[in-house]
């Protein structure tokens, strides 16, 4: 018997009638005809009819004249995510155009080219494949994309914005964006998040930025410097903030239309640049009360090539920890400090152990997200050579991640 | 029941088939989801509001359900309110946690209660609703057990489904194109069980339904008090079609309910014969009418056209008369049509059968009628509102028209206060249901249905109460469904007192003294006891229970026999009981050679006034007998 195949299913004196679903125990699950799921010790399984395999319709896509093209380029996530029946888990497995077929507003905004470049859960994200995603932008920029969109899941979308944000300079927006609550779900953040998206996208912003829920209501979208935004929530529709930055600004989801907070790269304003190497073996590492300074020595040992620190308050570790970070910058590994805090800037010179580290080779990483500055550390490595001038990259602004004042107003 | 006789209809002959759908509220600790208290606010207590719009997805058959499809005839915004009583679970911001042990609990107990076939995994499932009372755009059922019955007057009625979900969230204001809801109740578990169609007419449902209510409240474990029972009623008659009726708050409403639904259905397919004897049609496109109204001295038309509104009109061949035909007391076809186009977010419809009127002239409906080629046989229907909502709620009424020419439309129903009931949407397809992936299934072990304390029926209670106690029905009734009639078992047993003066002293008299604003709160279950012990002891008289009770919610901390003296009430012996009845039947001496022995009822209270209640009456009216019976003999 298959799943889908209309079954009975006799329990004691009582029978059953109703299509078999998968199980996760050694119980039988059907689906009533009322549409109930109900699992039954069964004493006895008959087959009524089989079942038929069921195709959801796919709409083409069909595009209309003079609308900018926009490339949809799906990862995967929740955003892409449907209720698997085998397994009754939500998997990624929607396509960029069921994604449009599901959304009829995107199409008033622009047309699209869809491809699938993965179709993984964000946690299973790494580094080679945020540079095949880098190379998959840029050619569609370079065949005449005057805007991309990245369905992404949300669990590490800030560091692939991260990563794109350093590995492409690039002459039209590039969006993240993804969704809290499945699309399979009336209530999903997918649609708006979407259609706010694809507003950036044609929009004058030339930048990699994130493009998620402002608030708890349907009202706003933010739209986040892909450097400077965080996931400040496990489930929340406006889990994503920007950090030590007001956000480039908003979309109003209603009327579409983009506020801005601040200054941002337009449209052609740069040519295309791609710089798609990245150097992987590079460690964030958290120091937390009475951790041992064994931690840093392993990172050094294990031939890793940088380390980001995320310490105590405004940048600190163990006085223990000295002597490893000076064996790590002796071995010609960047050494670069950020805080657990998240908001605000390092400064190592005010207590003693934060001038020790100085001292003994670290560097601060002034106002940068920890995973922010650990993507850019891999990006640093990568196109430079060496710790001498990874470092003199690693303190300067490089695609907004670092400025050299902060307001009050964040 | 008069109303009955109006309607005329013999439900046996016009093939009524009925069963009832029964939600009721349980009273657990936490919610279904979450560890939010199962209570409601204040809205003037909610310390956030935030709003969301829904949108209809398919179902994992690829599906979109018809019910919820309608609702996206209108897009509306849908604010909601939250408290520091509810939580991200509610607002859809966070996963559920596992679905309430102890609502499980409950819903087992009343599953066994109703003798039925239980699941042995119970499986949360996400229902469809995108009216905006639920956050996430579905509600979550779990279906629990089948195949059960009731015992009722006119033999069994099978119970086919019982399900454990998630009350929706209440809704506070309905703005047109925005609707209010109060998260507070969102998330209270309930169990939704539906009968059989086994009902044989109204009277037949209202009983069912008092069964099941019985039973219910009989765990000792289900919500009281308005809106926490529901009661939605099936109807269908033969050539009719099955129509659901939800909503029904007063169980002494059913059986009108059940009535005018068959009615209903019955005038409906008159009106579906004479429709087709007539060759009528539905057939016609709407057409624009505006400038006919331009200057119309109406003012619902002048309100829709200074919001850039538009004025539309179709034609309905063959429907004059026949649209202001009444199906229901008050509601005529004109309506239904009206209820379908208010959906669509217009306030209503104009119809030919009750024109002229609302400031509409006779002279317009002649251009109208001109204007859509209707004849004196033909209707109209006509509606004033913004061009894309007019168009919407005009082509929603044309559908009811044309299914008028067929007969009945299934369709869900919101029951009425007066029994009638308005359209509320298509009946729901199983294409609504999907897993709820987030709440694992349950596994129902043997064990855990041996564990369940099944409760004692009230019924059965009530009628042990009687034969055990000799209490008459209506005092066993009311201490059977007390929750204090442990207490009043074992003080029977404690003390040698009669058992309807124990029902006194623990239900009537603080009512009483509740209705005279005496803070019986404060009494506890030691206060009853200790006055009852007094009265056993012959230190109180059952006439002064009240006046104790009174000073112990007052004082709390008092003594029994504290309190008793207190309220004068403390220890009167024989001896002055004598006293004051002799110096009464003296000073009443006319009275008593007039009356004779009947003297005795009007001496008995003056006796009783002098005492205060410190006397037993048992003895007084011993005592006044016999000095009576002196003075005649003497």
């Amino acid at each position: 018997m298959d799943l889908g195949d209309k079954i009975s299913v006799l329990c004691g004196k009582t029978s059953y009638e109703g299509i078999l679903m998968p199980s996760r125990s050694d119980n039988t699950v059907i689906k009533l005809k009322n549409g109930y799921n109900v699992g039954l010790r069964a004493d006895k399984i008959e087959l009524l009819e089989k079942g038929q395999s069921v195709s959801l319709p796919q709409k083409a896509l069909h595009k209309r004249e003079g609308l900018p093209q926009v490339s949809i380029l799906s990862t995967g996530g929740t955003i892409a995510s449907k209720v698997d029946y085998r397994t009754g888990a939500v998997t990624s497995q929607f396509s960029a155009g069921e994604i449009i077929s599901a959304i009829p507003e995107l199409e008033e905004i622009a047309s699209y080219n869809a491809r699938v470049i993965y179709t993984i859960l964000s946690e299973n994200m790494r580094a080679e494949y945020w540079i095949e995603l880098a190379r998959a932008v840029a050619a569609e920029i370079r065949s005449g994309s005057q805007g991309v969109i990245v369905t992404h899941g949300t669990d590490t979308m800030t560091y692939t914005a991260a990563a794109l944000s350093f590995m492409i300079r690039t002459p039209v927006p590039i969006v993240m964006v993804g969704s809290q609550r499945s699309s399979d779900r009336p209530s999903s953040d997918a649609a708006m998040n979407a259609i706010c998206a694809a507003t950036v996208a044609v929009s004058d912003i030339a930048e990699v930025s994130l493009v998620m829920h402002a608030g708890t209501s349907d009202d706003y979208c933010s739209i986040h410097r892909g450097t400077r935004v965080r996931k400040m929530h496990t489930s929340r529709r406006d889990a994503f903030q920007s950090v030590n930055r007001q956000p480039i600004g908003r979309v109003d989801y209603l009327s579409r239309k983009i506020q801005t907070f601040g200054s941002y790269r337009r449209r052609g304003q740069t040519d295309l640049e791609l710089s798609d190497r990245l150097e992987p073996r590079c460690a964030l590492v958290k120091y937390v009360p009475g951790a041992s300074s064994a931690i840093l020595d392993y990172y050094v040992d294990a031939g890793y090539r940088g380390i980001v620190l995320e310490g105590t308050g405004l940048g600190h570790v163990s006085s223990e920890w000295i002597p490893s970070i000076k064996r790590a910058a002796d071995a010609g590994i960047p050494v670069v400090v950020t805080s657990q805090c998240l908001r605000g800037r390092i400064c190592d010179r005010v207590y003693d152990t934060g001038r020790y580290m100085l001292a003994a080779g670290a560097v601060e990483g002034r106002d940068m997200l920890p995973e922010v500055a650990l993507v850019k550390m891999m990006w640093a490595l990568g196109n430079t050579s060496g710790r001498e001038e990874a470092l003199e990259v690693m303190s300067r602004s490089m695609a907004g991640e670092i400025s050299d004042s902060t307001p009050a107003t964040v | 029941m008069t109303d009955r006789e109006e309607s005329g209809l013999d439900y046996r002959a016009i093939g009524l088939v009925s069963g009832i759908e029964i939600h009721q509220q349980l009273d657990s600790a936490s919610k279904l989801f979450c560890g939010c208290p199962t209570v409601l606010r204040e809205v003037g207590d909610s310390n956030l509001e935030f709003f969301r719009y829904l949108r209809p997805s398919r179902s994992e058959l690829g599906e979109i359900d018809r019910a919820a499809l309608e609702e996206t005839l209108v897009s509306r915004k849908f604010i909601y309110k939250s408290y520091d009583t509810t939580c991200l679970v509610e607002a859809d911001e966070e996963p559920p946690s596992v679905l309430n042990p102890e609502a499980v609990e409950i819903a087992l107990i009343i599953a066994r209660l109703l003798h039925m076939q239980i699941v042995d995994e119970v499986h949360t499932m996400r229902k469809t609703v995108i009216d905006g009372s639920n956050t996430s755009g579905f509600q979550r059922t779990a279906y629990v057990g089948s195949h059960g019955h009731v015992e009722t007057s006119q033999g069994e009625v099978g119970i086919d489904i019982l399900c454990l979900e998630e009350e929706a969230a209440r809704i506070i204001d309905d703005r047109d194109d925005e609707l209010v809801f109060s998260l507070d109740r969102l998330g209270i578990p309930l169990v939704e069980i539906g009968t059989a169609p086994d009902i044989v007419s109204p009277a037949h449902a209202r009983e069912v339904a008092q069964i099941l209510g019985m039973m219910l409240r009989s765990t000792g474990r289900v919500k009281r008090g308005l809106g926490t029972i529901r009661q939605d009623v099936n109807v269908s008659v033969a050539g009719g079609a099955r129509v659901e009726v939800k909503g029904v708050q007063a169980l002494n409403l059913i059986d009108r309910i059940v009535e005018l639904e068959a009615l209903r259905q019955v005038n409906l397919l008159k009106i579906r014969d004479q429709l087709k004897e007539r060759g009528a049609q539905a057939s016609d496109e709407p057409v624009d009418v505006t400038d006919i109204f331009r200057k119309s001295a109406s003012r619902v038309i002048q309100g829709a056209l200074k919001k850039e509104g538009v004025v539309l009109a179709a034609r309905l061949r063959g429907f004059a008369g026949l649209i202001g035909q009444e199906v229901q007391p008050g509601r005529r076809l004109g309506t239904e049509l009206s209820d379908r186009a208010r959906r669509a977010g217009v306030g209503g419809i104009f119809h030919s059968d009750e024109l002229p009127a609302y400031g509409i002239t006779d002279e317009d409906l002649a251009l109208v009628r001109d204007r859509l080629h209707a004849s004196d046989e033909d209707g109209f229907i006509m509606v004033a509102a913004p061009g894309d909502r007019a168009s919407k709620a005009l082509l929603a009424a044309l559908e009811r028209a044309r299914e008028a020419l067929v007969g009945v439309p299934e369709e869900t129903r919101r029951a009425l206060p007066d029994g009638a009931s308005e359209y509320m949407r298509p009946l729901p397809g199983s294409a609504r249901m999907y897993p709820e992936t987030d709440v694992p299934p349950v596994l129902v072990t043997g064990e855990m249905l041996e564990r369940l304390k099944l409760p004692e029926l009230f019924t059965d209670r009530a009628a042990r109460f009687q034969e055990e106690h000799g209490l008459n029905p209506e005092l066993a009734r009311v201490m059977a469904a007390s929750p204090n009639f442990q207490l009043f078992e074992e003080l029977v047993k404690r003390y040698d007192l009669p058992a309807a003066v124990v029902v006194r002293t623990l239900e009537t008299t603080p009512q009483e003294l509740a209705h005279d604003g005496v803070p019986v709160g404060n009494l506890t279950d030691d206060h009853f006891s200790a006055c009852l012990a007094l009265l056993s002891q012959g230190k109180l008289a059952k006439e002064g229970i009240p006046e104790v009770l009174k000073v112990l919610a007052a004082s709390p901390e008092m003594e029994a026999a504290a309190a008793a003296e207190q309220a004068g009430l403390a220890g009167v012996d024989r001896s002055q009981v004598e006293t004051v009845v002799k110096s009464i039947v003296a000073q009443k001496e006319k009275l008593v050679r007039d009356r004779q022995e009947r003297a005795i009822g009007p001496l008995m209270g003056l006796v009783m006034k002098e005492l205060r209640g410190r006397a037993d009456g048992a003895l007084v009216s011993e005592t006044l007998r016999r000095e009576i019976q002196k003075l005649l003999q003497g």
